[in-house]
């Protein structure tokens, strides 16, 4: 019996796997392990976290493979890693690699101020970031598998995050309420494909699974996330620039798990040591924010 | 007929669709009392790791393993795992079916599949003799299964890709990714059943 390879539906599936976790961010093996030994359900695997990104400047881009092996070498679950808007050739060493996802990320300094990686060229599946429903179906028609909102990365301010999934989940809402003859006008409004706008009033939610991103430093922010509808959560600096990373991840993924249940929630955010230092989105320059990367 | 899935993390909620379809009331189960009134279980795919942590850490390890005394179980690829007595590493397991699963048997997700196995008992449910389509995403393999317990499919190599014993199921793929729901029909008949064959 042939097997088959590849598919969207595989590509999708992976992402289906990690929903109600967390997927966090580790830039040694030791970190890896405390993520896993504390529940994630898959590392991202990186030089620098945003934070630091974010404080030194330069140009960020994809990390170094040896680093991301001995990422992949020291946990059994999954590990994603970061390429470049538009460097298909990253992406290309990635998959090569291994990696179980690649995320093509805001995060690092873009390749391309255009053109995204055209990802249905890929074995590899892919996830990407999105603000609005647009752009989310915008990078689904390219091809990836799975979105999260892009929030604010290395600030520890949740305040975008909020923005943008309030975004995408307000616009799909908007969108199961039209007459059938007003969603061609709505889809040119948000640049998408008609056919994902479709599927996705049809769905009433977006074809892929969809994580929340950018900022989330406790657990009350997870949970926050949670409630407005996500499917699960990226924690970046939040953990390895918090005082006690092993305690908070724990604490975290027990939060997207019970986030309905605030008595757990006030249990589990006990006593959980210094949280990150964040930096106010408001306060920041318009040069230094990320989320507006990406087209 | 209530039937519960277990929400601690993975893809509960394609199993909550597909089993609501078919007429079952749905129950997420996140804590021990969320298993009272419940006439199975499924144990979704997802992380083992995670899933077998957050039972821990929530008190839910002896109820499951209570509960399974005399009710269906099915576990779906990380369920499956979570159902083992042996994987050959140190994670929490219920340890209820007697088999040795293998993590991550295949590879990593490059190495994820779908193919069309041959599933001989699924004519219980439906006689149209047709072959189902699996998907193994980073999927185990049932390495050996011991006892009183039944191959339901193999791949062609002959790698052991489902079994049941007693009321339990153990599938490395996931029904629940596709459209096809003969796996759950089975799996709600072995609830309703009370006897073992």
């Amino acid at each position: 019996m042939e097997q088959e390879t590849g598919s969207f539906t595989i590509k999708k599936g992976l992402a289906q796997m990690l929903k109600g976790g967390v997927i966090m961010d580790v830039v040694t093996p030791e970190h890896a392990r405390i993520a896993e030994d504390a529940g994630a359900c898959a590392v991202m695997a990186l030089e620098r976290v945003p934070a630091d990104i974010r404080a030194q400047g330069g140009v960020a881009r994809m990390s170094d493979p040896e680093l991301i092996h001995q990422i992949m070498e020291a946990v059994t679950i999954p590990v994603m890693a970061k390429a470049r808007i538009g460097h298909f050739v990253e992406a290309q060493i990635l998959e090569a690699l291994g990696v179980d996802y690649i995320d093509e990320s805001e995060v690092l300094t873009p390749a391309d101020e255009e053109h995204h990686i055209y990802k249905h060229a890929f074995k590899v599946p892919f996830v990407c970031g999105c603000r609005n429903l647009g752009e989310a179906l915008r990078r689904i028609g390219e091809g990836a598998a799975m979105m999260r909102t892009k929030g604010e990365a290395g600030t520890g301010d949740v305040v975008e995050a909020v923005r943008h999934a309030r975004s995408v989940l307000g616009d799909i809402r908007r969108l199961q309420n039209l007459p059938d003859e007003e969603v061609m006008a709505f889809a040119k409004e948000l640049g998408a494909p008609y056919e994902l706008v479709l599927e996705t009033r049809e769905l009433g939610r977006l074809p892929v699974v969809n994580f929340a991103a950018g900022g989330i430093a406790t657990p009350a922010d997870a949970a926050l996330m949670m409630q407005l509808g996500v499917d699960g959560v990226f924690v970046g600096s939040g953990i390895f620039k918090s005082g006690d990373p092993a305690k908070r991840a724990a604490a975290i993924v027990k939060a997207v798990t019970h986030y309905n249940d605030p008595h757990i929630l006030a249990e589990i955010s006990r006593n959980l040591g210094e949280p990150m230092v964040g930096r106010q989105v408001s306060a920041l320059p318009e040069g230094e924010l990320l989320a507006g990367r990406g087209w | 007929m209530n039937i519960g899935v277990l929400a601690l993390q993975g893809d509960f909620l394609e199993h909550q669709k597909m089993l609501e379809r078919l007429g079952a009331r749905v129950i997420q189960v996140r804590l021990p009392q969320h298993l009272q009134d419940l006439d199975g279980l499924i144990i979704p795919g997802g992380e083992s790791t995670t899933i077998g942590k957050l039972a821990v850490e929530f008190g839910l390890m002896e109820p499951l393993r209570a509960f399974a005394q005399d009710h269906a179980i099915w576990g779906t690829c990380a369920g499956a795992i979570f159902l083992a007595r042996d994987i050959g590493r140190d994670q929490p397991l219920l340890g209820v079916m007697d088999i040795t699963v293998e993590r991550n048997a295949f590879g990593r997700q490059v190495d994820s599949f779908a193919t069309d196995l041959d599933v001989p008992v699924l004519k219980e449910v439906d006689p149209v003799d047709r072959p189902f389509r699996a998907v193994f995403i980073r999927a185990p393999r049932i390495a050996k299964a011991n006892g009183t317990t039944r191959l339901l499919a193999t791949l062609a190599d002959g790698t052991i890709v489902a079994v049941r014993q007693n009321r339990w199921l153990a599938t490395s793929f996931h029904p629940e990714l596709t459209g096809d729901d003969r796996f759950h029909r089975y799996f709600m008949e072995m609830a309703l059943s009370k006897h073992d064959h």
